[in-house]
């Protein structure tokens, strides 16, 4: 059984639906996720990547990478999305619901809460011009831990 | 993604498929902005029942859309949302302003509700 992967990709938005989709293959090794979990998933992981296009490239993404990491602890599926860009800087401001710092561009500032409310887990960690590291944890139900 | 429009009368109706975010999102945003550009839709009906995969990117779409039809008086509804949507739909609150029908005519009858005649 594969029990991580690593993914490194350019920061273009081609690759958002790849990215997502190879989370939710490696997610399916995993257990038995239901589609709704492993929608969520993907959902997660889609804002995550997302963000980091947008926001730690902004506007140079074409230069940047992305670091998908995906592992198989008992009992849950951790996935971090690092990148390498301009970080975050107030964290706990860019997590409230809402907030966006392009509204212009229609972002609807719902990222961080999607990925708070669709895993079980998220931390996120950055420095400012060195980039920002996503983790998210989703939880296996004790009925489908294998 | 995949999209097709047609009329239903002043209802621009906008049916999706394939997955709508980030990537995709600018695709559907102009290309709808083009249609209402025409002037002949007053409200917006969304098809979801083929929309599999939707993030946060897509709703910014949606909601970009919904401001400018509300500010030229009209609506917007949807039917048949795809199951896969339906958690995200719900954590955004989206039904507030883009309510989510079983079926078509009965999402076009609401849009039609309160509809003045000569427009």
């Amino acid at each position: 059984m594969n029990d991580w992967f690593l993914l490194r990709i350019p920061a273009v938005s081609q690759n958002e639906s790849f990215a997502r989709s190879v989370v939710a293959l490696f997610a399916l090794q995993a257990g038995d996720w239901s589609v709704t979990e492993l929608n969520e998933i993907k959902t997660a992981v889609s804002e995550a990547i997302t963000n980091s296009i947008i926001h730690a490239y902004d506007g140079n993404a074409a230069s940047g990478e992305i670091v998908v990491q995906g592992k198989v602890t008992p009992g849950a599926l951790e996935v971090t999305v690092t990148d390498f860009g301009q970080g975050i800087g107030d964290i706990a401001l860019a997590r409230e619901p809402l907030f966006t710092t392009k509204p212009h561009e229609e972002r609807s500032g719902l990222g961080f809460t999607v990925m708070e409310s669709f895993m079980d887990e998220l931390t996120v960690s950055s420095v400012p011009l060195q980039g920002t590291t996503i983790r998210m944890v989703k939880y296996l139900r004790a009925t489908t831990v294998q | 993604m995949g999209f097709s429009t047609r009329y239903r009368g002043n209802i621009l109706v906008v049916s999706l498929s394939g997955e709508l975010d980030h990537h995709t999102a600018d695709e559907l945003r102009t290309a709808l902005e083009k249609e209402l550009d025409k002037d002949i839709a007053r409200h917006m009906l969304l098809d979801l029942s083929q929309l599999a995969f939707m993030d946060s990117s897509g709703v910014g779409v949606l909601l970009g859309r919904y401001r400018r039809i509300h500010a030229q008086g009209g609506k917007m509804a949807a039917y048949a949302l795809h199951p896969n949507l339906e958690r995200l739909y719900e954590l955004a609150a989206l039904s507030r302003v883009i309510p989510v029908f079983a079926r078509e005519e009965l999402a076009v009858n609401e849009l039609k509700k309160d509809e003045v005649p000569g427009r």
